[in-house]
């Protein structure tokens, strides 16, 4: 019997106490009409040995990559000590930390976060986490709707952020009634033009969405961005890569006031790529907004003592003091890979992590170099980029990337999907993580798959 | 010669920032030197250098192995948090969630790359589909919380499909989870809450007048959160279905009849699943968790996306363009996958027996634990029912002779080294523990608690100051809540 300790005695025991012959008859009150008979849909248990087994044949299936795809999700070196202690059975099997005495630990990480996170972004406050980067950009979009006291319910977002992300928003404030406006971006140089605002300065809005770098890896003209934004009575809420703020201009710098909310991915922080979670999103705000900032809050605070201590705070914005009236449903975060991202930024430091920045800047530098010396691949874009760049291929891209991909390589995410108007784009990113040889390996591979085309383009092979 | 000190077993500890000394790093994690950004505009770079703590890797791994141990946690203590279902965790479902390709995996990289983590997931899907009858599975919200965010959001779709714009309430009784009116309201929902009877059940008449033609669903918890199983669950189901609003079934409460009885066989049209109470995912301090969603035929086609489908042999996201009608997207990609699988390990290790023997023990542990407690001198709310997987003491007595409070008794308990239970929630019983042994607790375990219970009941009759100051032996003493709130300090600033 997996996990259940009881032996027979136990059991015999315990119905007795209980008064009870079996049981079954604990289950006395479900109307017997009601009650199922068993699970076939279920298969039977199998030995900690017998999965184990199965699971690493499924995990070698999947195998090995070389990859150069970021889209939203980068792939970092993960120090080992992270996630030693991050499993370490008192972190892993704690809950909310709502007994505070009991669970100091927690609570001070959260706070050291909080206040790495406030730091990183160059903001006054942060909360405790939330899901991940997308659903934080909903739940920045509903925060900036509550705080417009006019009761504007529309909001500017441009295409240019991640497409991912956009779709999520539409998902947590469809039902709200909050309309989302999209903007374009400019072709050339791939990121929103502050020209192209003006059509919408006569339409109030409660804020104007800023991705830095956007979804191109194209970087925006945040500072014209944010002070457009305030000068028409919007809020800015800025959606960032944590690793590029060891370098880029924080948000709480941008413009003339800086912007007012800041969101974004934690995934670079340690956390690994695993087919697209756990990650977790973090959103660090001014004071002045705290109050509407959704999501659990750590406060340093002293005990009867006067002793410091760190305890859940603010939580009269909460689900389930304020139910109906919450600032969000949201109850638990993602305390778990907000743990290894502490840890994670606490080993790093400030120059470990612009050395991580730096490091996947210039990779990504190399590899569009090595990749646009291929005859044909050119860079869509003209604007300045931080650690990913699209790329125009003299081919299908879909086809490009299933060939790569029969060779070992993950060679970057195409752009048509979601840009109808980038067909044969593709997405590259190259990390720390990436050698002078892999880049070299993707490159001749490129290049031998864009030639041979070239002699032999598909439709000949296929008559 | 000066008295020695021992330091005490777990010290008061600095801040990561109160150890940092300029010039100190981790060597080892240093990528290397790279040449300087020089191609990008000056004016969109960082000047200061960010905060960060400047500290070697043992620092790093000493601080935060030290801060652990100022943590209970289902590894070091028996944890009887009500609704939580702080079962434990088995580790091989974390070491076979963590094996290297399958944290190396690409979000967006093709099918083709990962048959073997999506046929664990599309299995995940089925067996979840099976231990609650329903007819789909969607496993893309990242949380309980969202979960009930995509299946109130499937209601409100459902209805305007068939152009039903006047339904605008959601029915929500008293004894509800806090995140019910909250979702309801963030789906763009009125919330109209009806009381429960004595005995712990939904209030029929104050239903049956509740409903309308503007009742979109009504969203129970069943067992409730007062730990007892909704009696007149199929009159519940009738009232609202013939006023043509739907209902939804919150999972929280899942454990108490796993392999009993099945909320699709119970009438519910949409139900979310906790796998991290469930199927035992851990709670990592507060998530991640995963909130997978199961629905009847009719709300097929609104699950959010993905799914995970299988053709042929051949796994695959089935993704916009398969699910036109869907609610849309919960993340920017599968949701928590690692957290998924690991509940998908759990699954496996368990199987269709295991499932069942779930239900049986968790609810054998519950009302062993309730039995013990009411023979040792406690009040149950609802001593006339059977207990669920959980239960409530009422110490209103106790407070009323005394002065001791839920709180102040929680509190005791955590020096005996027990967590305490839930307190003062459902908010409907005053003075409430709510308490869920689950089925992986040992009888000694329970009788050991009991004479813990027992043992603060006496403290608090005899020497009451004793419990109302407590805990004495934790890290810190009772917090100033007050005070966190009125002199915010939510973020470490560098000595000026």
């Amino acid at each position: 019997m997996p996990f259940i300790p009881h032996t027979e005695q136990d059991v015999a025991e315990m119905l007795a106490s209980i008064g009870a012959a079996s049981i079954d008859d604990l289950f006395d009150e479900i109307p017997a009409e009601l009650r199922c008979a068993g699970l076939p849909g279920v298969p039977a248990g199998l030995t900690e040995m017998a999965v184990t087994r199965l699971m690493h044949g499924r995990a070698a299936q999947d195998g090995h990559w070389s990859n150069f795809t970021g889209a939203g999700a980068y792939e970092h070196h993960i120090p080992a000590a992270i996630w030693q202690i991050v499993t370490r059975g008192e972190f892993y099997s704690a809950y909310t930390p709502y007994q505070a005495e009991a669970s100091q630990g927690t609570l001070q990480l959260l706070y050291e976060y909080q206040s790495m996170m406030a730091g990183l972004t160059a903001m006054e406050v942060s909360n405790a986490s939330l899901y991940d980067g997308a659903s934080a950009l909903g739940e920045a979009i509903l925060m900036a709707v509550r705080a417009n006291k006019a009761g504007v319910k529309r909001v500017l977002l441009p295409a240019s952020v991640h497409p991912r992300y956009r779709a999520v928003a539409r998902t947590v404030v469809g039902n709200q009634g909050i309309e989302l406006i999209e903007l374009p971006y400019c072709m050339e140089r791939g990121h929103t033009l502050p020209e192209a605002l003006e059509a919408h300065a006569a339409e109030p809005a409660a804020a104007l969405v800023v991705p830095q770098p956007n979804f191109f890896g194209v970087l925006e003209p945040v500072d014209a961005l944010t002070d457009w934004a305030h000068a028409h009575g919007m809020l800015a809420i800025g959606v960032v890569n944590p690793v590029s703020l060891a370098l880029l201009k924080p948000p709480g710098q941008w413009g003339k006031r800086g912007a007012d909310i800041c969101v974004g991915d934690g995934q670079p922080l340690g956390i690994p790529l695993s087919s697209g979670g756990p990650y977790f999103g973090f959103m660090t705000t001014r004071q002045a907004l705290v109050r509407q900032m959704p999501g659990r809050i750590v406060g340093r605070t002293v005990d009867m003592d006067g002793r410091p201590g760190f305890t859940l705070t603010l939580q009269a914005r909460e689900q389930h003091i304020r139910r109906s009236k919450a600032t969000s449903n949201i109850c638990t975060n993602q305390g778990l890979l907000v743990t290894a991202a502490t840890l994670y930024l606490a080993l790093m430091g400030p120059q470990g992590l612009k050395e991580v920045a730096l490091a996947s800047h210039a990779r990504t530098r190399a590899l569009v170099d090595r990749l646009t010396a291929i005859a044909g691949v050119t860079r869509v874009f003209s604007g300045a980029y931080f650690h990913e760049a699209a790329l125009r291929l003299p081919a299908d891209a879909d086809e490009v990337l299933r060939a790569l991909r029969a060779q070992g390589i993950l060679g970057g995410h195409p752009l048509a999907r979601d840009y109808a108007e980038l067909a044969d784009g593709i997405l590259v990113c190259a990390t720390e993580t990436k050698t002078d040889d892999d880049l070299t390996d993707y490159a001749q591979k490129l290049s031998r798959i864009l030639s041979r085309r070239r002699e032999a383009p598909p439709c000949a092979y296929k008559s | 010669m000066g008295h020695f000190h021992p330091p005490s077993p777990i010290p008061n500890l600095m801040l990561i920032f109160d150890q940092s000394r300029s010039g100190r790093r981790a060597h080892a994690q240093s990528p290397g030197a790279a040449p300087a950004a020089d191609d990008l505009p000056a004016e969109l770079l960082r000047g200061l250098p960010p905060p960060l703590p400047e500290v070697s890797e043992l620092d790093v791994v000493r601080h935060y192995t030290r801060l652990s141990q100022q943590n209970f946690s289902i590894d070091t203590q028996f944890y009887p948090l009500g609704s939580c279902t702080m079962k434990y965790n088995p580790r091989a479902c974390n070491a076979l969630a963590m094996l290297p390709q399958l944290l190396a995996r690409h979000p967006l990289a093709d099918a083709e790359t990962g048959q073997g983590v999506l046929a664990c997931l599309f299995e995940l899907q089925e067996m979840l589909q099976a231990v609650t009858g329903m007819a789909g599975v969607s496993l893309a919200p990242m949380a309980g919380a969202q979960g009930e965010f995509a299946g109130v959001a499937m209601i409100r779709a459902y209805h305007v499909a068939r152009g039903d714009a006047a339904r605008r309430e959601i029915i929500v009784p008293d004894a509800a989870h806090g995140t019910n009116p909250a979702t309801a309201i963030m789906c763009g929902y009125q919330v109209r809450e009806i009381p429960t009877d004595r005995q712990g059940d939904v209030d029929l008449d104050a239903l049956r007048a509740a409903v309308g033609p503007h009742t979109a669903g009504l969203m129970l918890t069943n067992p409730s959160t007062l730990g007892v199983f909704e009696q007149t669950i199929v009159d519940i189901q009738r009232i609202v279905h013939d006023a043509g609003g739907l209902t939804y079934y919150d999972g929280a409460n899942l454990n108490a009849i796993l392999g009993r009885v099945r909320p699709g066989d119970m009438g519910f049209d949409v139900i979310h699943m906790n796998l991290h109470k469930t199927f035992s995912t851990p709670h990592g301090g507060g998530g991640p968790g995963a909130g997978p969603v199961g629905v009847s035929e009719r709300l097929l086609p609104f699950l959010p996306i993905p799914l995970v489908v299988e053709e042929r042999g051949f796994y695959r996201l089935a993704e916009e363009a398969d699910r036109p009608q869907s609610i849309g997207r919960m993340s920017a990609f599968g949701g928590n996958v690692g957290v998924l699988l690991r509940a998908w390990v759990y699954a496996r290790l368990l199987g269709r027996e295991g499932m069942q023997r779930v239900a049986d023990y968790a609810a054998l542990n519950a009302n062993y634990l309730a039995a013990e407690l009411r023979r040792a001198g406690f009040d149950l709310a609802f001593p006339e029912r059977r207990a669920s997987h959980e239960f409530i003491v009422t110490l209103k007595k106790l407070k009323d002779a005394t002065g001791v409070t839920a709180m102040d008794f929680a509190k005791r308990l955590l020096d005996y080294g027990f967590h305490a239970p839930t307190t003062y929630f459902p908010l409907l019983v005053p003075e409430c523990l709510l308490i869920e042994p689950t089925e992986t607790e040992a009888k000694a375990t329970l009788d050991a608690f009991v004479a813990a219970m027992v043992k603060v009941k006496q403290e608090a009759e005899t020497e009451p100051a004793l419990v109302k100051a407590a805990p004495h032996s934790l890290p810190v003493r009772r917090l100033d809540d007050v005070r966190a709130a009125r002199e915010l300090d939510l973020v470490w600033k560098a000595p000026k």
